[in-house]
């Protein structure tokens, strides 16, 4: 299922502006792994590009290549609409379908794949999904509510169950917990646990203690002054990076002394 | 078309009046009259007009059928002034009808690419060219109904009688005039296509991006992405937007009344002349020969039109109030 990623010299730009340059890394599979740095140094704007989701916003582009296994993201014949159905995204605001039930929200990612789905494969589907998402106990009696009763952090837990119910290779979080109590954020912790004996995870946070519970291995993004590209300054297994940086920016980040 | 009536605010209960000297609280007081004093003025307008429709309708509203007979001309034996009034309000709901079957589709269609396909500077311009649309008199719609898509849509009209003749819409003879209700309901289509677009459109801007992204992450195409996000977000927000049209459809009197060739029958043959008329229409149409009772029944046949489109109008309102549980605010 899960599947590695290899970035090479990549530049991003929107329109003429070079938001971030020059990033290349690996990101091993089934693993979990932390993008973190100060706002505004794009590490937002990269995780998008390993799912196009960056070329929503007209004049965004890229130069250099995103290898998934091999095949470049970027290539000629490959369809965005393809990358983001094998790369799913949780964004940093529940955004579950407000006029769906919680059922019709799991499947709106199925449904959109063009598969005709029977109902029983569907209560399947809906079953495992939530139940991957650590769900299915709070909303099993529900089913048919609509997606927006449920709490912040239940909401977050349906988009992820909405995420792997289309068994994507990839799933990409950008700040997931940010708008969540801190009950919420462990349940969504531990869930990314769980998660990556399937998936390869990546996950942007502010918040370094996260980055510190849940990853295998952490990037730390800088930005220069505003204006300046962001670039990636340097990733490693997580526990070096919290403890002993190359980078004497990195040790100024997670020690506290800015950002 | 709509009214908007708000409760005037209410004053303080038993604080005496201070005299307020700074310039800030006379300018406070002043728009405050000007606010009520406008909010006022609508309610009694609108209550002139239904006071003014009421008592000019009454003579009509009371006489008998035999009296009406007498004085209204073309005024059938033995009716009463319901069943006089029923083929003119069926002749009205389903021109507006048509009309608005026709424009809906169309408008959300440039609502939709102006608002998700189109380039920007593209979606500009055929923004205004919309709006556009609705700035051409009524008059102007009339005689281009007659002069240009009458001639234009006759041999469509042909067609369609000739091979979908058993669909009771279309049943023959089709009239060589073209001056018929199906060229009326086009020519009502694009009279009413700038408002619904213009309040689609906005509907549709309105998705929260969020929601468009959600779906695009999961894989949709641009034409799934419209379908999952935006058309459930802005259902009932473009449901209000036809009713609007409908209520502009319903009271359009001019162009109805230079293209077709009136007709006093319940008739669904949209294609042959001489079947049905609008209720606007006809009192435009009799109102300069009228006099005495004849006037009296005109206006009561004005009232029917009144009550039609203020109930069309409460039940746009009434979806738009709807709306806001499906706002997607979470």
């Amino acid at each position: 299922m899960a599947q590695r990623i290899d970035v090479k010299d990549l530049n991003i730009y929107y329109g003429d502006f070079l938001a971030v340059q020059d990033v290349s890394m690996t990101i091993d599979p089934k693993s979990v792994t932390a993008f973190i740095g100060p706002s505004g140094c794009g590490k937002s704007t990269f995780l998008r590009t390993l799912n196009r989701m960056h070329e929503v916003i007209p004049g965004a582009r890229v130069e250099g290549t995103v290898e998934m296994e091999g095949v470049d993201l970027y290539g000629d014949d490959i369809d965005p609409v393809a990358v983001r159905r094998n790369v799913g995204m949780v964004f940093q605001r529940p955004n579950p379908f407000p006029t769906m039930s919680i059922r019709d929200n799991v499947l709106a990612g199925v449904k959109l794949n063009n598969h005709r789905i029977s109902r029983s494969d569907a209560d399947e589907l809906v079953e495992s999904s939530l139940r991957g998402a650590n769900l299915w106990n709070e909303v099993k009696d529900r089913l048919e509510r609509p997606g927006s009763s449920l709490s912040g952090g239940q909401q977050q837990r349906l988009c992820i169950a909405r995420a792997i119910a289309v068994r994507p290779q990839v799933l990409l979080m950008d700040e997931p917990c940010s708008a969540l109590d801190p009950i919420s954020t462990l349940a969504i912790e531990d869930l990314i646990g769980e998660l990556k004996q399937d998936y390869t995870i990546v996950i942007v946070t502010h918040n370094m203690q996260q980055a510190a519970r849940v990853s295998d291995r952490t990037a730390f993004f800088n930005i220069a002054g505003t204006g300046k590209p962001g670039r990636l300054i340097e990733m490693n297994e997580t526990s070096t990076i919290f403890s002993t940086p190359a980078e004497q920016a990195t040790e100024d980040y997670v020690s506290g002394r800015f950002g | 078309m709509t009214t908007t009536v708000s409760p005037p605010p209410e004053r303080a209960p038993g604080r005496p009046r201070r005299r307020r000297r700074t310039t800030d609280r006379g300018l406070n007081r002043a728009f405050r009259w000007v606010a009520v004093g406008a909010g006022v003025l609508i309610l009694a307008v609108l209550a002139a007009v239904a006071v003014f429709l009421l008592q000019q309708a009454w003579p009509a509203l009371t006489a008998g059928s035999d009296e009406l007979a007498a004085s209204v001309p073309r005024y059938p034996d033995d009716t009463s002034l319901l069943e006089y009034v029923g083929p003119l309000v069926f002749g009205t709901l389903l021109a507006a009808a048509l009309a608005l079957a026709l424009a809906t589709p169309v408008a959300m269609g440039i609502a939709l690419f102006i608002s998700h396909y189109a380039p920007r500077r593209l979606a500009q311009v055929l923004g205004y060219l919309v709006d556009l649309l609705a700035a051409v008199p009524s008059v102007i719609y009339g005689l281009w109904g007659i002069f240009v898509l009458g001639p234009a849509a006759l041999p469509v009209w042909e067609w369609l009688g000739s091979w979908l003749g058993w669909f009771p819409l279309f049943a023959g003879p089709v009239s060589p005039t073209s001056r018929v209700l199906a060229t009326v309901a086009v020519v009502l289509a694009v009279m009413i296509l700038p408002i619904i677009t213009a309040v689609a459109r906005e509907v549709f801007l309105q998705t929260p991006k969020l929601h468009e992204e959600a779906a695009l992450a999961l894989g949709a195409t641009r034409w799934e992405m419209v379908r999952t996000a935006v058309l459930p977000f802005g259902r009932s927000g473009v449901i209000s937007a036809a009713m609007l049209g409908l209520g502009r459809a319903l009271g359009e009197t001019m162009a109805v009344l230079m293209i077709l060739s009136p007709g006093f029958l319940y008739s669904f043959k949209i294609l042959d002349s001489a079947q049905q008329q609008t209720i606007a229409a006809y009192i435009a149409l009799d109102f300069p020969e009228a006099s005495g009772l004849a006037v009296n029944t005109l206006i009561a046949t004005g009232l029917v039109l009144f009550v039609i489109t203020l109930a069309v109008n409460m039940g746009a309102r009434a979806i738009v109030a709807r709306r806001k549980e499906f706002s997607g605010a979470n």
